[in-house]
């Protein structure tokens, strides 16, 4: 055999143990398992607000993944147990996340299920966190200098909204906030699924 | 039996395989020299420095330095390699300037985002306005424009200068290679305005819709083209450690690419080990291969000798390709997956350890003895920074993955300092070494300012030490604080801040390095600046040297 298909060849044998550790044995794995108990199929409304969570890059400061005690206090926190496979069964595209800029929000619907608070963290996080540097996300409120018939009026705190004009949610701050409050992974996992 | 028994098994016994393999492909492993670390010189040329990135007077100068460190005076290359040579890289010109020109803008685009996102990390109130401007797209971006656009365009320009050389023979089918580098500028463009617009796939690093995708593919494909034309019509017997590296960087990225893209096959947790994969080989079986195949070619012709212990390149290769792979899913330790896979990984993540000394080993005996060539080539002082950098983000890899490390380190900064020691300390001054030194080729020009080269290393390679110890120190202290149940989280943030700040400060002196660079880059295309001489020494005898 001639060197460059001995080397081609071995070299696609290598990417060949490589691909099978981490995507085929994994996909016989758990690509199918079924959901955790108590799980639902996220609503279309919800699965909107994930559409703009991802494209508003929420996931490269906050993971989705709280880890077991043994390895990191993320339950103290009240982040939620640590999740396992069948939490994601309707999760694609998956967003584990690799960064915690933020915590974790596997579990943020079960600790802050406030819609308002939300809306407001997400026009200006500081009125809530003094020091946070989770970016402020103006661009999902429109300022009106009255609110109409059925628009979603955001409370913020004291002196963070523009004097005498109010802050209104667009739909799409809506969505997202919805998907957040979807996020409760707090039901108790029972033995076999973990 | 257990998943783990069978894996361990599994494990050890293709371990064994690599062993036999890699004796089967090679006696001698530790001789200290062979021929096959001789075909990129010429017959006779052994002991010739060749560094177009001087002008003529340096370039003398140089090779005063190796005749000393080799204690005798070598000939000139005969007229006959030097005319294979110059065919060679006159049949790679048009593409090689096409692809360094598309990785000048990106870099530059890859820098203007980066340094953006940097600043938006400690002010987060700037710039908010526009969707567009938000720090998850910005950051988005950066990445996506580095890893498609400059690390490739360098990368690849790169190999298809050296792939002739290396052959024996002018680059046949440049063309397809031109066509490709296209239409994969055009996937990235498109790529970038659709992140922009925030419509992607959600997969860090394989943000890029799938349906653009298919463009890139399409690009990849047509570049390996030339590739393997030029390899079947090869004139050398030997096949130079540096063409292994590129050929299986050309194979392996394409197949990698579209395991992970196929729409509506992954799903989940597999979903997010199988991202994994693709996350870190793209860096380790593709940017990793491209640059080490640089460094094996550049730094023994510049100093004009060998590659010492070239047999140990083998282990580097053939280790690189089985251990790499499967160093993914160390980035989902602690997270919802078999437990396994991240002892695989971190098992794997050791073992890289020794390809890394292989390498090592390689290029210290290489250099030792001729390092004050480096004051005069700045090829060699990129390339030599370069591959000490890949050494150190290596170990550092390897012990980032053991779990004590990782458990501080995972889901802070830390990572985010290691990858810049890796992706820029390591592959891109390679990538800026070798550009030096094929520009002029390219071009025919010399480079008109010595001066600017010299700001560009020092303020890429000072810029990346402060972007990196900054990260790396605050991502810890913020891994500590994370850990530490009694501390609000927000202590884990407001302990980052200074460490971000330093992080601009750092990436802002990289960036004026770039601007420096592609400043410098455009006096050569535009034929500005004090020397227009003609075409830039292949390595003969400058006029009037002894
Ligand atoms: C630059 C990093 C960053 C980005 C991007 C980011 N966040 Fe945050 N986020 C933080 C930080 C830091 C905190 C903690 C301080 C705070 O509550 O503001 C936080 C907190 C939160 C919290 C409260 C968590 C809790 O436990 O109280 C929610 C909810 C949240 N972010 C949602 C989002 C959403 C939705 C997005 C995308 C639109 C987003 N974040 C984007 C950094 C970020």
């Amino acid at each position: 055999m001639k060197s460059e298909s001995r080397l081609l060849i071995g070299a696609m044998v290598m990417l060949g143990f490589a691909a099978s550790a981490l995507v085929v044995i994994p996909y016989v794995q758990v690509a199918n398992v079924a959901p955790t108990s108590g799980m639902k199929p996220y609503t279309s409304t919800e699965l909107r607000g994930r559409e703009q969570y991802i494209s508003n890059g929420c996931l490269y400061c906050h993971s989705q993944q709280p880890r077991a005690a043994s390895l990191a206090p993320d339950a103290k926190r009240g982040w939620g147990r640590a999740s396992v496979a069948g939490d994601y069964a309707f999760d694609t595209p998956h967003l584990l996340g690799t960064m915690r800029t933020g915590p974790d929000l596997l579990n943020i619907g079960a600790r802050q299920p406030s819609v308002q608070w939300h809306l407001g963290h997400l026009y200006q996080p500081r009125a809530y966190v003094p020091g946070s540097i989770m970016p402020s996300y103006p661009y999902l409120f429109v300022i009106k200098d009255q609110a109409e018939p059925g628009d979603v009026v955001v409370h913020l705190p004291e002196g963070n909204a523009p004097a005498g004009k109010v802050v209104i949610a667009t739909p799409e701050a809506q969505e997202l906030v919805s998907y957040l409050l979807s996020l409760d992974r707090t039901h108790p996992v029972r033995a076999q699924e973990s | 039996m257990s998943t783990s028994v069978i894996l361990a098994s599994a494990f050890v016994l293709s371990f064994v395989a690599l062993l036999v393999f890699i004796w089967s492909q090679r006696h001698g492993l530790f001789s200290r020299d062979s021929t096959g670390a001789n075909v990129i010189f010429g017959a006779e040329e052994i002991g010739r420095a060749e560094e177009p990135a001087v002008t003529s007077t340096a370039a003398h100068a140089l090779q005063q330095q190796v005749n000393r460190a080799s204690g005798k005076i070598a000939a000139p290359a005969s007229a006959s390699d030097l005319r294979t040579r110059a065919a060679a890289d006159e049949s790679s010109t048009p593409v090689v300037f096409f692809m360094f020109c598309a990785a000048f803008a990106w870099l530059l685009v890859a820098t203007a985002a980066g340094l953006l996102a940097s600043y938006k990390l400690h002010e987060p109130d700037f710039l908010t306005q526009h969707a567009w401007l938000t720090f998850g797209r910005v950051r988005t971006l950066h990445l996506n424009a580095v890893a498609y656009g400059w690390a490739p365009m360098a990368g690849l320009g790169i190999a298809m200068f050296v792939l002739p050389r290396l052959l024996g023979r002018p680059l046949l089918g440049g063309g397809f290679a031109m066509l490709g580098a296209a239409l994969w500028n055009a996937a990235l463009i498109s790529g970038l305005a659709s992140i922009a617009v925030g419509i992607n796939d959600g997969l860090e690093w394989l943000e890029i819709p799938w349906q653009i995708d298919v463009l890139f593919v399409a690009g990849g494909l047509l570049v390996a083209v030339p590739l393997v034309l030029t390899l079947a019509k090869r004139k050398v017997e030997h096949l130079y450690v540096s063409v292994w590296y590129m050929a299986c960087a050309l194979f392996w990225f394409p197949v990698m690419f579209v395991v992970a893209n196929i729409p509506g096959l992954h799903r989940g947790v597999e979903q997010a080990t199988m991202n994994w994969w693709f996350g870190h080989n793209v860096l380790g079986l593709f940017y990793t291969p491209l640059a080490l195949a640089a460094v094996y070619y550049f730094l023994p012709k510049v100093i004009g000798r060998p590659v010492q212990s070239y047999n140990l390149s083998l282990l580097g290769f053939w280790g690189l390709a089985f251990f790499y792979g499967q160093v993914g899913g160390h980035h989902l330790i602690g997270g919802p997956v078999p437990a396994w896979l991240i002892t695989l990984s971190i098992v794997q993540s050791m073992m890289m350890v020794l390809p890394v000394i292989a390498f090592t080993v390689n290029q210290y005996q290489t250099l030792e003895g001729y390092l004050s060539a480096l004051r005069y080539s700045p090829t060699l002082r990129f390339i030599g920074l370069g591959g000490l950098m890949y050494t150190a983000s290596s170990l550092q890899g390897s012990f980032e993955a053991l779990r004590s490390v990782n458990a501080v380190t995972h889901f802070t900064h830390y990572t985010v300092g290691h990858s810049h020691l890796g992706l820029y300390a390591f592959v891109t001054l390679v990538f800026f070494g070798a550009m030096y030194f094929i520009v002029p080729r390219v071009t025919r020009r010399e480079w008109p300012y010595p001066r600017l080269i010299a700001a560009h290393f020092w303020l890429s390679s000072i810029g990346v030490a402060i972007y990196v110890i900054a990260l790396c120190v605050g991502g810890w202290l913020q891994g500590e604080a994370m850990l530490d149940a009694g501390k609000p989280f927000m202590d884990s943030v407001s302990v980052t801040l200074p460490y971000l700040k330093a992080r601009t400060v750092g990436g802002a002196l990289m960036g004026l390095g770039h601007l420096v660079f592609a400043t410098h880059f455009a006096c050569m295309i535009f034929n500005l600046g004090p020397r227009r001489i003609g075409a830039t020494l292949l390595g003969e005898a400058p006029a009037g040297a002894p």
